[in-house]
């Protein structure tokens, strides 16, 4: 009995640090959902298709090289090829559709939602499908006594690199600058002769790149298997309404809420699990509607 | 922007001609399509009471079917757990989805449009978190199935017309309140928040007794569902039908009374058709809604009233 708390402890520490691996998926697919929100201000409901297409290709991929290398392949290939689907897409129905409401726009994406899902069904069939992580990140190291598999230690890796990336790409480069301030002032960036559309369409493709890549990563952690579209998009929207709409860094925040609220759920009681990061959405919103950081709305 | 006088001579004809069809349809028909059109008026029911809010109130509810789907369990709930009479269930559910209504719309209603809806989306998500976990309580992913309903109205004879009666008195109730000084007000409030704060109505207030009648008939459909399919599963919560109701408002056109339920009606219908000859009705019904989104954006319905010029085409909400 005198070891029950050290042993909690140690099984917290390590269902933490699971959260924490969570919270990068999460945060890598939210962030895309932010970006096209802060800039478009379209509530892309398709987005969670996406993440499951790259899932899916990162699989197929993966499968068809084989080996050490077949995922790392993938892993560039999926979010290049989803990215390539949303910009023909975007260019080819979305930008005639930006006049109108958002209420037609989030519908547009609904739909586009319906179509995607049945397309993979098309393509991939309706059984799921499983892929191991590459044999270099097989396995798991110990952590205090407990078992922590190395995929999530990439995970962990990747997270803040993706974050970084993503910062230093809207901050720091001119189509990221110019990105933001079409986000404030859509006329005045078209009056110092940007071609706005092609700007809307380089941030819908970075968006839904994010989504892609957050696909290509979750694809040997998890079953790849239809649905997974509906149980991301939901997810992804409470991070970046609670984070603050348009913000990365809210949807970092977010996510690391409803990363580590999940997996503290998972040891404290499993049944109810899944409620606990809506609890804690519900909580956040009933405070502060507008999200925990500032939106760029 | 949308005027309309109470019926018509005309159009009171028309209604009277169709009631007395769907009167005498079980007569003719076999029980399938006793169903299927019970379901269709059921699906209508649902799509307009979220027109209420979503077409002349201007308001985006992305979460109506947690309404539903809440009327639907709190009726099956109280008969299956509460060993009550199956009658009380009818009563209460909707009373129940009014009052969940309620309490969202406290927290939701002081936001502006798109946030309110992805507010709504996330509480109503909460919602369905909870009900697709209790096992114990609700069911969990399996629904419950065999809810008990009154005899009078087991059969599937004894259902439709209560779903036809029901519908009918829902629909005449809803009707008077769009037509009502209330109404008036609501729509006011659709064209120009700020005028009409401006003039001194409390737009809040307002907004918040829509999400209630839109609740409350929200679970009145919920019931009825119960009635006709003797069961209640998670999925009637889940967002995505959520945003399929406002594809019916959309396709029936949401800026006329009985568009939605046109709509329902469609959906229902095709779903039924499309699925005798293939798996994928979700990207049949994407495509009919791209379409829709692209050459007729005020709907089937508001098409041809506007053709016959007497209602008007939609305008832009905002």
């Amino acid at each position: 009995m005198d070891s029950a708390s050290h042993i909690t402890l140690a099984a917290l520490g390590q269902q933490l640090l699971v959260g924490l691996s969570r919270t990068t998926i999460l945060f890598i697919v939210s962030s895309g959902l932010s970006l096209i929100l802060g800039v478009l201000r379209i509530p892309n409901v398709s987005h969670g298709s996406l993440y499951m297409i790259g899932a899916f290709v990162t699989y197929s991929v993966a499968t068809f090289i084989g080996g050490q290398t077949g995922f790392w392949v993938a892993l560039a290939v999926a979010p290049v090829a989803v990215g390539l689907l949303a910009l023909a897409v975007e260019r080819g129905i979305f930008c005639h559709l930006y006049e109108r409401e958002h209420l037609m726009l989030l519908l547009f994406t609904f739909s586009l939602m319906l179509v995607l899902g049945d397309v993979v069904k098309l393509i991939w069939g309706s059984d799921y499908r499983s892929l191991s992580a590459p044999p270099m990140m097989q396995g798991s190291f110990s952590l205090g006594g407990m078992p922590f598999p190395r995929y999530n230690l990439f995970l962990l890796i990747m997270g803040p690199l993706v974050a970084v990336g993503l910062w230093a790409l809207t901050n720091k480069t001119k189509i990221g600058k110019i990105a933001r301030a079409a986000a404030v002032d859509r006329e005045m960036v078209a009056a110092m002769g940007i071609n706005v559309s092609w700007v809307f369409a380089f941030v819908f493709c970075l968006g839904c790149l994010m989504a892609g890549l957050g696909g290509a990563l979750v694809a040997p952690t998890q079953n790849i298997t239809q649905g997974m579209d509906h149980a991301i998009i939901m997810e992804a929207f409470l991070i970046v309404i609670i984070g603050g709409l348009g913000n990365m860094w809210g949807a970092l925040l977010g996510a690391a809420i409803f990363g580590i609220t999940d997996s503290i759920g998972i040891l404290v009681w499993p049944q109810f699990a899944i409620v606990f990061p809506y609890v804690a959405v519900t909580i956040v919103l009933v405070f502060r509607p507008k999200g925990l950081l500032k939106s760029t709305w | 922007m949308h005027q309309q006088k109470l019926l018509g001579s005309r159009s009171l004809i028309l209604v009277a001609l169709l009631l007395a069809a769907l009167a005498l349809f079980p007569a003719m028909v076999s029980r399938y399509y006793i169903y299927l059109v019970a379901l269709m008026m059921v699906t209508g029911l649902l799509a307009t009471s979220l027109n209420m809010v979503l077409g002349f109130g201007g308001m985006y509810q992305f979460n109506h079917a947690v309404f539903y789907g809440v009327g639907a369990y709190a009726a099956a709930l109280l008969t299956v757990r509460g060993g009550v009479n199956p009658w009380w269930g009818y009563l209460l559910g909707p009373v129940v989805a009014a009052a969940l209504s309620l309490l969202m719309g406290l927290i939701c209603v002081r936001l502006s449009k798109l946030y309110f809806g992805m507010l709504q989306i996330s509480l109503g998500s909460l919602v369905w978190a909870v009900v697709f976990r209790w096992y114990s309580f609700t069911g969990g992913d399996d629904g419950m199935h065999g809810v008990p309903v009154p005899p009078l109205i087991s059969s599937i004879d004894g259902a439709y017309y209560f779903v036809l009666i029901v519908t009918v008195v829902c629909l005449a109730v809803m009707y008077l309140i769009v037509n009502s000084p209330f109404g008036r007000v609501f729509e006011s409030i659709r064209d120009n928040p700020e005028r009409a704060e401006a003039i001194g109505v409390n737009v809040r207030l307002h907004q918040l007794i829509g999400l209630v009648i839109a609740g409350f008939f929200g679970g009145v459909a919920g019931t009825l569902f119960v009635t006709v399919e003797g069961s209640v599963f998670p999925d009637m919560l889940f967002w995505t039908l959520s945003l399929e109701v406002i594809i019916m408002c959309l396709l029936g056109g949401w800026f006329t009374f009985l568009g939605p339920m046109l709509g329902g009606g469609m959906v229902v219908a095709l779903r039924a058709v499309v699925g005798i000859y293939t798996d994928y009705w979700t990207m049949v019904l994407g495509i009919i809604l791209m379409l829709l989104i692209f050459f007729l954006p005020q709907g089937v319905l508001g098409f041809f009233l506007a053709r016959l010029g007497r209602g008007r085409t939609a305008g832009e909400g905002d």
